[in-house]
């Protein structure tokens, strides 16, 4: 009976910290080195390398368990960390536990952020590079594309990528919710601090209209209109420009209100048609709370846009069970079609 | 009236059936999975449309006239017109939610008419006489109160996500709703529609009281009202006076007043034969 095995080895966010990961990382040209170097180990009849910011994971197919041990220390020798510390982190699994990993970090279901929708691509990216390099064969092949099927009908079928967990990502989704599409939509940037920054980019990148950046300096705001592709305005004219506008985020360093309930009431006069979103990521707050209050006004905070991120995650970790549990039931299948294939008697893939 | 066996009555039971079983799909849906079924409630929607026409059609047949009668057919025609609004609305704008409210306020109307045999127990053949122009009045006015009926729908979704978004209560259905714009330019396009209708109806059937003034008994100037109160509200918010939770309010309010008004406005017809039978055959 043959000891041919479907293995994982590496380490990840969860068994090793920062400053580990950091070694174990494949920069530069580790990645290239790693490949060649495995290429030329005996026994190792396939692999593939997930090398992201918080995981380096090698998947493969061994002819037997002492390949693996091989592979380990050629891992080991390359990152130059000592064998026994990365005994104590290393990931080790075999065979269909292999498996039901792939398929958990390909659907997000062990990213730090769960859920989230990059590591789909970096898994199909490490499956491409391995294809590029000749080193999957028909055992990989299978195991890759399925996992991709099975993390789309996860995401589809769960809640497991439902609702935003970033508190800009959240911002986004409200303006959705009250404007429906943000084309037409006149973001108003005030300030040119870091978060207000990452907001502002989180509305360009779903496509929002025209946007302006004021900020007490104007040379601030001239640096972070280049940036966003957007007009400057001294923050002088916020007032009076304020009506022509649908969405303000606002996280200036001001220690007291920018914008006054006031300066809104008469902005809405002007246009009390057209919703008005304001977001207030900035401490202490830039805007009048009573804004709140006024029809057709909706206002949201650094702690309400925070709460909603937790509330999402939460509802995103309650959807976990159900996930995994679709996900073992696919692993358990794929298992049955690859397990015929591991001793190389399989039609081509 | 009969087609493959089964009366008027029957049709009608069995879109209303559908109705709730939309109503129904959309709430475990919600509950359950957390996702809206627009795909599902859609098919189940038009079905029971479908069954509708053919359970009104009979009726029509029946009474040899639209059949909107008594007020059992009133209720139907205005739930026939909602629904036959949706059909075409659901499909074009897609918005979330709207088939599983239209499928609930039909269920409502539909069954609220069925369990009151009461509503059915007369019924006038030829009740609009021999010309088709006040028959064309009367339809016209209760399809604009089905347009007026998914226009407080619509109303009533606004309300429902700005509570939500102003108190910060996203989850759950307040996370399949429409978006507020979306949800106010159908309002507006319906509101527009219902008030154009109707203005239609109350032309045609001005026309023909002023040729016979006896013919409309004071408790029809009740529709009168009812339009230029919708009309006030239009105009209003073309100028921007009537806007966003106040336009949804008083849309949701004029829809109540637009419901009571039928009982007078229909009781006030000129007297039926008690010994006319109800032309359908009941189940």
């Amino acid at each position: 009976m043959s000891a041919s095995t479907f293995f994982l080895l590496g380490a990840n966010h969860h068994t090793a910290p920062l400053e580990l990961r950091e070694q174990l990382a494949l920069a530069g040209g580790k990645a290239e080195a790693l490949r060649g170097t495995l290429q030329s180990l005996g026994g190792l009849r396939e692999f593939a390398v997930l090398n992201t910011c918080n995981r380096v994971e090698i998947y493969g197919l061994a002819a037997d368990p002492a390949t693996v041990a091989g592979l380990q220390a050629a891992f080991c020798a390359l990152s130059q960390l000592d064998a026994a510390v990365f005994a104590k982190i290393r990931l080790e699994l075999h065979d269909q536990p292999a498996i039901q990993h792939l398929l958990e970090v390909a659907a997000g279901l062990d990213s730090q952020m769960i859920g989230e929708t990059e590591i789909l691509g970096q898994v199909k990216e490490a499956y491409a590079a391995a294809q590029t390099a000749g080193t999957t064969g028909a055992v990989l092949n299978r195991v890759f594309q399925k996992t991709f099927q099975a993390a789309k009908h996860v995401r589809t079928h769960t809640g497991i990528g439902e609702g935003q967990i970033s508190v800009a990502s959240v911002a986004v989704d409200l303006a959705l919710k009250i404007f429906g599409d943000l084309r037409p939509c006149r973001v108003l940037v005030l300030g040119a601090g870091e978060i207000g920054e990452k907001t502002a980019r989180a509305f360009r990148s779903r496509e929002a209209g025209q946007m302006t950046v004021a900020s007490r300096r104007l040379e601030h705001a001239e640096e972070l209109a280049r940036a966003l592709d957007a007009q400057p305005l001294p923050l002088e004219g916020v007032a009076g420009a304020l009506a022509d506008f649908d969405i303000a985020v606002c996280s200036t360093a001001a220690p007291t209100a920018v914008v006054t309930g006031a300066m809104v009431a008469a902005a809405m006069h002007r246009r009390p048609v057209q919703p008005f979103f304001f977001i207030d990521i900035a401490m202490p707050r830039n805007i009048d709370p009573g804004v709140a209050e006024l029809p057709n006004v909706f206002l949201y905070n650094l702690d309400d846009l925070a709460k909603i991120a937790q509330e999402n995650l939460a509802l995103r970790q309650a959807e976990m069970t159900r996930a995994r549990a679709l996900l073992a039931e696919k692993a358990g299948a794929l298992w049955q079609q690859v397990q015929p294939r591991l001793n190389g008697d399989h039609p081509p893939a | 009236m009969n087609f493959l066996g089964l009366g008027d009555r029957t049709w009608m039971w069995l879109a209303c059936l559908c109705y709730l079983a939309g109503f129904g799909l959309g709430t475990a849906a919600l509950l359950r999975d957390r996702r809206d079924p627009r795909l599902a409630t859609y098919v189940i929607i038009v079905v029971g449309f479908l069954l509708q026409t053919i359970g009104l059609y009979l009726r029509g047949l029946a009474v040899k006239g639209c059949p909107i009668g008594n007020l059992f057919e009133i209720f139907q025609f205005t739930a026939w017109s909602a629904i036959s609004l949706y059909v075409v609305i659901g499909a074009t704008f897609r918005l979330s939610l709207l088939g599983y409210f239209t499928s609930c306020l039909s269920a409502v109307l539909s069954l609220v008419s069925l369990a009151a045999p009461g509503w059915d127990a007369a019924h006038r053949i030829n009740a609009f006489g021999k010309t088709g122009w006040v028959e064309l009045h009367a339809s016209l006015a209760l399809f604009s109160y089905g347009v007026f009926a998914l226009l407080a729908l619509t109303s009533c979704m606004y309300l429902l996500q700005t509570y939500s978004l102003k108190h910060k209560r996203l989850n759950g259905l307040f996370s399949f709703l429409p978006s507020i714009n979306e949800l106010d330019l159908i309002s507006l396009r319906l509101l527009i529609v219902g008030v154009l209708l109707m203005t239609w109806s109350l032309a045609i059937g001005s026309f023909h009281w002023l040729q016979d003034l006896a013919s409309v008994d004071t408790p029809k100037l009740l529709t009168a009202g009812v339009w230029l109160a919708y009309l006030v509200a239009l105009l209003l918010r073309l100028v921007r006076k009537l806007v966003s939770q106040r336009l949804a309010w008083t849309c949701l309010a004029l829809f109540a007043a637009a419901l009571l008004s039928l009982g007078p406005v229909n009781a006030s017809r000129h007297p039926v034969d008690p010994t006319t039978p109800p032309p359908g055959t009941r189940t």
